[in-house]
């Protein structure tokens, strides 16, 4: 089947396979390996895209439900050079070990910053509960997240970072 | 030039890894691709034990895109065994282990065929027209049944289930007395039977490998902890020259022992793009990862420790029985022996015995996850002296500090013969305790017990030890272990004054390159971001040992600073000449040479800084005669000692006596690393390997139905944690150097791990002992926990033990809450 899809701002025609996973598509054809598959039951949520704005897991949705529609990857946040605020926040606040998990967990922290601006640390762990992490035990995923909201709101850009204070003491929880 | 002036080590440095891997542009082996690259997919037996009658491939050959299905039969004669590099003892029984099963089947999972095509989907869809036919042989699945006389046998061959039987014991080692005498002679006798169920180390990563046979060297992409091992293993496996390999890791996304393995694949792999001639990618499914990559514990301990009615330990007595699985893989037999010197932990037992005898099951086969063989023991001893202070009627924590090692008494040689250099048990129980509020939170249990809340809350004491550092390679000789435990590491100095770092560690999202950069920084005197960090590579990085046992830090490191001492060394003569000065008049500080006494460059005198004499050794028109134009060192260390990370933790449970149900309501955790390199990357460490301990004794078991089908394949089945079934972790620290290494430091990789499950679970036990309970298995699922409450059962078996019976966030459909 053709599809046509625009992914990180560039559209792309293709014929695939009726069967072909969007994952396997972004991958496989357009080589945006950012996005990376790190199960097949849909529960590790690392292959988390945004399709028309949306966060959706793109190892559960087929590249022909992707036709007519944008799609944005870990690969097309970043604007001039200059880091998304949220891939910022993990960044500085040491949110990512291996980093398998990160694509798919910032695409689902912008997501769930998108509907609830200024989550406690309960709505973000429960805004992140399909999106598995095996290297942090959360904590600070969590605090990147409540990070990133801070710096974002306000329509704060990303003139607006600041690099988090580097002599912060060690836990004390977020 | 410029000069660091605050040192780098102890800041808390953003990772220089991070900016890769927040972007998208990372090269997990599966990213990676090559011209003409194949696909390669495996048929993996459905039955855990059978005779392989026949194989029909001819359906699968004809489908489209299919280039080679390959059997055991065909690899037969090249495949090798799998390499086995810890024979415990001399007469240790080792079956031989093919990468692809040839005319038997001994777990399900294993190899049984292979597709080479176009395209992975391809791939996938002619397995569908391999047709194999078995004659089903009796399952072997319970370790005490399997060694019972008369057992189905794994190995008909072996002629047992028993691979070998390993004995510790204090008296016949001189260590300590005789511990029969001890139980003999016992005012109090504790005696328990504890179960370390199987678990899967569940890196995010799933295993990925790629050959490609067409260069002069063969080169392999693996995402794996282990390539420089891997790369020796593979030649003395497969019978190939070494240096016609070339082993690459590039990033890897995590391991926790998971990806210390020289696996099936990647000698299948291997061989089929050696076969066709053109480069192969295999890349494993999450269910494939979770049934037929290596998994983890799996022990069955009984445990007797004696003691005075006072509350002093007189010895204590280890038998375990140690699961290997179908096949003993690269470790698997060690694991459990890892732990033989950390059972008696920081007590001062004068007696000891340990016994452990290793187990043939038709089941994966087990190997090194995360902590490997002393969380087992550490979860035995904590839970022991838990039990020890039940029996006295007194508080948990006094019976550990009537047995613990005193400060003072460092450097201490325990029952078990190591040396303990450092600690100080004292320190970090009191600020541990004073992080959690620990009287506070006894006077609302004992208040919450008198009314009968329905909900009620347990404190779990951990005081725990371990020995990390993997290793000194005598004592993995003494041990049998066929290789060292050293390190390599060198620098290289560049013309401009930038620095290369080849280091034989392997990370694999540890943060390798920010902590050895800060190292180097200080050690050179050069700028953090002047420093690149190379590994992974047996081409740029030739020798090493890699990661696992946190031995990076204070064995990888050490190797990097042995290294810029030599670069010093050869700096400073040529830094001499410069300077028109005596080589011993010359001193080396902040990344510049002076003359001694000659006062500092703000009041005028001549300073050489080491790029100045890296841009002199490239020019090399006015060296020393004599001396070579090379900065670049190179380093092995050996380390004399293991280090001993300690810590106290404390957990706070509320468990719901109606449901079952727990909750961690507080952890609290103070570790003692040592020095620190770098704090966020600790803090994160701790974190990380908390999750993993508590989800031992809360969530994950890898279940076996009676047919020894696994039943927990999939993420929604095997039950690693979300955000929402951990709480935050107040962590912190207590700071005694390591006498062993020039930074002082010693290893937390595993600590959280190793330190969690026990005090969780003496929460649990101690939130219900009051109702009849004195032992919950783990995982403490809500139905084993009100199983325990109402029938003071420990296993309670049922529902607790099916797939997926440990998150309360994971409903019994298997969907999210």
């Amino acid at each position: 089947m053709r599809i046509t899809v625009t992914v990180d701002g560039t559209k792309f025609t293709d014929e695939v396979e009726p069967r072909q996973l969007l994952v396997h598509y972004l991958r496989e054809r357009l080589g945006k390996v950012g996005t990376v598959v790190g199960c097949d039951t849909s529960n590790c949520g690392a292959c988390t895209v945004h399709l028309d704005g949306q966060s959706v897991k793109s190892c559960s949705v087929l590249a022909v439900q992707a036709d007519g529609s944008e799609v944005t990857t870990i690969e097309g946040l970043a604007r001039d050079g200059r880091l998304h605020p949220v891939q910022q926040a993990f960044h500085d606040n040491h949110a990512l070990q291996c980093g398998f998990c990160t694509p798919g967990m910032i695409m689902q922290s912008i997501d769930l910053l998108a509907d609830n601006p200024d989550p406690d640390e309960k709505a973000v762990r429960e805004g992140l509960e399909g999106n598995l992490c095996r290297c942090t035990g959360y904590q600070n995923i969590v605090r990147a997240v409540r990070d990133a909201a801070g710096h974002m709101r306000g329509g704060a850009g990303p003139e607006a970072e600041r690099v988090a204070d580097a002599s912060q003491p060690v836990g004390g929880g977020n | 030039m410029t000069a660091t002036v605050e040192p780098e080590v102890g800041r808390s440095r953003r990772r220089k890894e991070d900016a890769r891997l927040i972007t998208g542009r990372t090269r997990w082996t599966d990213n990676l691709t090559l011209p003409g690259l194949l696909h390669m997919a495996i048929l993996r037996s459905p039955l855990a034990h059978a005779r392989i009658t026949s194989i029909d491939t001819s359906a699968a050959k004809d489908m489209p895109g299919v280039l080679a299905v390959v059997t055991g039969a065909d690899l037969a004669d090249e495949q090798g065994s799998l390499p086995c590099a810890w024979p415990i003892t001399a007469d240790m029984k080792s079956p031989g282990a093919p990468s692809m099963a040839v005319d038997q089947v001994n777990f399900a999972g294993e190899a049984v065929a292979l597709v080479v095509a176009r395209s992975a989907y391809e791939a996938a869809d002619a397995l569908e027209g391999i047709d194999v036919d078995y004659d089903e042989l009796p399952v072997v699945l319970d370790m005490a049944a399997a060694v019972a006389d008369g057992a189905d046998l794994v190995h008909e061959d072996l002629g047992t289930n028993s691979s070998a039987t390993w004995i510790f014991d204090s008296g016949e080692a001189g260590t300590g007395g005789d511990v029969e005498q001890a139980i003999s002679s016992a005012e109090v006798l504790i005696e328990r039977t504890f179960r370390q169920q199987r678990l899967i180390p569940a890196f995010m990563e799933p295993r990925s490998v790629m050959v490609d046979p067409t260069g002069e060297q063969l080169t392999m992409w693996s995402s794996t902890q282990v390539p420089h091992i891997l790369r020796v293993m593979l030649a003395m496996t497969l019978s190939v020259p070494e240096h016609k390999i070339r082993v690459i890791a590039p990033d890897v996304g995590g391991g926790f022992g998971g990806k210390l393995q020289v696996t099936p694949e990647e000698v299948l792999t291997f061989l089929a793009a050696r076969r066709i001639g053109k480069p192969v990618k295999w890349t494993e499914s999450r269910s494939e990862s979770l049934l037929a990559g290596h998994h983890g514990r799996d022990q069955i301990q009984k445990l007797t420790l004696s003691a005075k009615r006072d509350g002093t330990v007189t010895g204590l007595k280890v038998e375990l029985l140690a699961d290997m699985g179908a096949y003993l893989r690269l470790v698997t037999p060690g694991v459990p022996i890892l732990g033989a010197f950390m059972f008696n932990a920081i007590y001062k037992f004068p007696a000891y015995r340990f016994v452990c005898t290793n187990v043939f099951t038709n089941k994966v086969p087990t190997d090194a996850y995360r902590g490997a063989g002393r969380p087992e023991a550490t979860f035995a001893i904590e839970r022991l002296m838990d039990e020890l202070a039940a029996e006295l009627g007194v508080d948990p924590m006094e019976v550990r500090e009537k047995n613990w090692i005193k400060h003072e008494e460092f450097p201490f040689t325990t029952v078990a013969g190591l040396t303990y250099d450092s600690g100080n048990y004292e320190a970090a129980t009191d600020k541990a305790k004073e992080l959690f509020g620990y009287d506070a939170l006894r006077a609302e249990q004992k208040e919450r017990r008198e009314k009968g809340d329905p909900v009620q809350l347990g404190i779990g004491i951990s005081t725990f030890t371990e020995m990390c550092g993997l290793a000194p390679s005598r004592v993995l000789g003494s041990l049998s272990y066929a290789a060292g435990g050293w390190e390599h590491a060198a620098i290289r100095m560049l013309p401009t004054g930038k620095v290369e770092v080849v280091t034989g560690s392997s990370p694999h999202g540890q943060g390798h390159e920010t902590a050895w950069s800060q190292i180097v920084a200080d050690q050179l005197g050069v700028p953090f971001e002047d420093i690149e960090v190379l590994h992974g590579d047996t081409q740029s990085s030739h020798k090493g040992m890699d990661t696992y046992g946190s031995r990076s830090l204070t064995v990888g490191a050490m190797a990097v600073v042995q290294a810029t001492d030599k670069v010093k060394a050869k700096a400073a003569k040529i830094a001499a000449h410069m300077l028109e000065a005596s080589e011993d008049d010359v001193e080396f500080a902040s990344g510049s040479f002076r003359v001694k006494g000659a006062g500092t460059e703000a009041s005028g005198a001549k300073s050489v800084s080491i790029q100045d004499v890296a841009l002199a050794v490239f020019a090399a028109h006015d060296l020393p005669d004599g001396v070579e134009p090379n900065l670049d060192s190179e380093a092995t260390f050996d380390p004399e000692n293991f280090s001993f990370p300690h810590g106290t933790h404390l957990c706070a449970t509320e468990v719901d006596t109606e449901t079952g149900r727990v909750t961690i309501r507080s952890y609290v955790c103070v570790d003692d690393i040592g020095k620190v390199i770098n704090p966020l990357i600790v803090e994160g460490q701790v974190h990380g390997g908390l999750a993993q301990g508590i989800a031992q004794a809360l969530f994950e078991e890898a279940v076996h139905d009676e047919s020894g089908t696994l039943t927990t394949g999939t993420l929604a089945d095997y039950l690693v944690p979300s955000a929402v079934d951990l709480p935050s972790f107040v962590t912190d620290r207590t700071e005694s150097p390591s006498t062993t290494n020039v930074l002082g430091v010693k290893g937390v990789g595993e600590a959280g791990t190793i330190a969690s499950t026990p005090a969780v679970v003496n929460a649990v036990v101690d939130a219900v002992r009051h109702l009849g309970v004195s032992d919950v298995q783990m995982p403490c699922t809500p139905m084993r926990v009100w199983q325990a409450i109402r029938t003071g059962r420990p296993d309670a078996g049922g529902l607790g033990a099916e797939a997926g019976g440990g998150l309360g966030s994971i409903d019994s459909s298997g969907g999210a809450r």
